[in-house]
């Protein structure tokens, strides 16, 4: 599941019809995307599970079928592009990101998020510097980097790559 | 050289620059600022105010009261030409900032995401001196995590960078080719706000559209003079050393000292990055930035070269690697090639345990390109010239070395 910045703003009274338009647009949009494209989930999840998770996106969403496996590109309002890499079993064993801001980290990386907290903290504490985080660890390997403006990375599921796909084919 | 021999030198450099440079502390003064009129700030590569920095250019940067003569001077802060704003742990702020206010006068609070994870930490307003420079009245983000909550949408980002260990500096000095950090697209109302900033009142912090005007920018864009960029230079080396001395310098051919001379200028695109070809293959999200601490490029499956087992953020080759890549601009002209050594970082590491400068420190980035870290600065004077500003090069954003 994927959650952009879309909640908790705030609303001047002057403002005040705007909110009921977009949220009457983005329940629109989240219907229409319910039933006519497929879910958008975090690495490791059963694409199945998280139809209800669609209300939160506000991007377009756009499916590529390869022959063992299909990517769910979703393009948010922000400009950053998530891609999920969801195999036949319909589970997403890859996700890879671009754009101007880093997507929701969480969200993305669902149960894999503490793996990837506890790497990117034990990496600090060896020598210090500025640099990209990578993880290659059973279970999870990841590559982050860039800069203000500009991010890109994914990570995947080492055990999970479909027979002869490979990692390189992320991105 | 002994462990001893390189410790004592460490010491001994770090006395002889705690003053201009600083391996850590702070001072305060009435007043501030350096040599009136001058444009040129002392860096320094050491092991920073952490004690176990790798590749980090650190420099000292005074704040102060706007408009006041309360001053405090912050050594140890990281020179980032890859981000824009200056941003302080608020751990060794002690001199008292105005806070920044929205409309309704709650307090603004910025969430900035880097690689790693993300500072957070309200905005606050100083005028920033550096040598004879000075920007007036200008927002900062002082870095706490423990002032306002951080919301979930920040910790989402990954580890929090608001402490020294985290961080490994006592603050980043952004001098990139953006005047603010965000732009335009915090600007924006709804959706499309990547939600950097919030206000913060005391029921919780709500994102917010920022103005331009009021967002945390590159200070260098605020000077009054030397205002379209900076050039990092830095000496060559060869293998590790204790630390080595170089210079922060303001405005691109404003003075006699800042000229590009035979210095080629590569343009960069609205995301900036350029282009770097490797083994025949382009990839244009590629950057210059004093503020990576090595040369990271690709991917081990890529390169062919393999990772520390036990560090695998660098490359760790059984001898030794001699490379080359293409640099160019992100719309054509300027094109040159870099030659680079990829060394085993862990007998780097190992076998330098003092050390705090390393040209061949390299690492797997991601498949988006290279990120030409600090050790491309050893040995080039590396222009980063501010988004719309004229300079004799053309108008920026570029680089050129």
């Amino acid at each position: 599941m994927i959650t952009f910045p879309v909640n908790g703003w705030r609303i001047s009274p002057r403002q005040s019809n705007y909110p009921t338009l977009t949220l009457l647009a983005a329940i629109l949009a989240a219907v229409v995307l319910t039933t006519t494209l497929p879910a958008f989930a975090g690495l490791g999840e059963e694409l199945s599970s998280v139809q209800a998770d669609q209300v939160h996106i506000q991007g377009t969403l756009r499916t590529t079928q390869k022959p063992s496996y299909t990517i769910h590109e979703i393009q948010a309002p922000t400009g950053t592009v998530v891609r999920e890499y969801v195999s036949t079993s319909g589970k997403v064993f890859a996700v890879a990101w671009q754009g101007p801001w880093p997507p929701d980290m969480r969200q993305i990386l669902a149960s894999y998020f503490g793996q990837y907290l506890q790497a990117s903290e034990t990496q600090a504490n060896s020598r210090a510097g500025r640099r990209p985080l990578v993880i290659e660890q059973p279970g999870l390997a990841l590559q982050s980097g860039g800069h203000m403006r500009s991010f890109a990375g994914r990570a995947y599921i080492p055990e999970m790559l479909p027979q002869g796909i490979s990692a390189e084919a992320i991105r | 050289m002994t462990d001893l021999r390189l410790r004592l030198m460490v010491v001994i450099a770090c006395a002889a620059l705690l003053f201009t440079v600083a391996c850590g502390g702070t001072s305060h003064s009435n007043g501030g600022g350096g040599n009136p009129g001058s444009n040129v700030q002392a860096i320094s590569v050491n092991l920073g105010p952490s004690g176990n920095y790798a590749n980090g250019a650190f420099t000292s940067v005074t704040v102060c009261a706007p408009g006041t003569s309360t001053c405090q001077t912050i050594g140890g802060v990281l020179v980032d030409t890859g981000s824009s704003g200056l941003r302080i742990l608020s751990s060794v702020l002690t001199t008292t900032l105005p806070q920044q206010k929205a409309a309704d006068g709650n307090p603004i609070v910025e969430c900035l995401p880097f690689v790693s994870g993300y500072t957070w930490g309200p905005v606050q307003t100083a005028d920033v001196q550096i040598a004879g420079e000075k920007a007036s009245s200008v927002p900062i983000q002082v870095l706490s995590d423990t002032a306002f909550t951080v919301p979930s949408a920040c910790a989402n980002n990954g580890q929090s960078l608001d402490t020294l260990s985290a961080l490994g500096a006592n603050g980043i000095l952004g001098v990139g080719v953006f005047v603010q950090d965000c732009g335009g697209a915090c600007v924006a109302k709804g959706p499309s706000n990547p939600a950097l900033y919030y206000e913060c009142p005391a029921s919780g912090c709500v994102v917010v559209g920022e103005a331009l005007s009021q967002q945390v920018v590159n200070p260098v864009a605020f000077f009054s003079t030397d205002n379209n960029g900076v050039i990092v230079e830095l000496p060559a080396v060869s293998g590790p050393q204790a630390s080595v001395s170089g210079s922060l310098i303001f405005g691109i051919g404003t003075q006699s000292n800042n000229g590009l001379g035979g210095a080629k200028v590569y343009t960069v695109d609205a995301s900036a990055n350029f282009v770097t070809t490797y083994n025949n293959q382009s990839y244009n999200q590629s950057f210059i930035d004093s503020g990576s601490n090595g040369l990271y490029f690709l991917t081990s499956g890529i390169t062919g070269i393999p990772v520390c087992s036990d560090a695998t953020s660098f490359y760790c080759p059984t001898t030794t690697k001699n490379l080359s890549a293409v640099n160019s601009g992100s719309n054509g002209g300027a094109s040159g090639t870099v030659n680079f050594s990829v060394a085993n970082a862990d007998a780097l590491f190992k076998n330098n345990p003092n050390a705090s400068v390393f040209d061949q420190l390299a690492g797997p980035n991601s498949l988006s390109g290279f990120d030409w870290g600090l050790p491309f600065f050893y040995g080039r004077n590396v222009f980063t010239a501010i988004e719309g500003r004229n300079t004799p090069g053309g108008t920026g954003p570029y680089w050129a070395y």
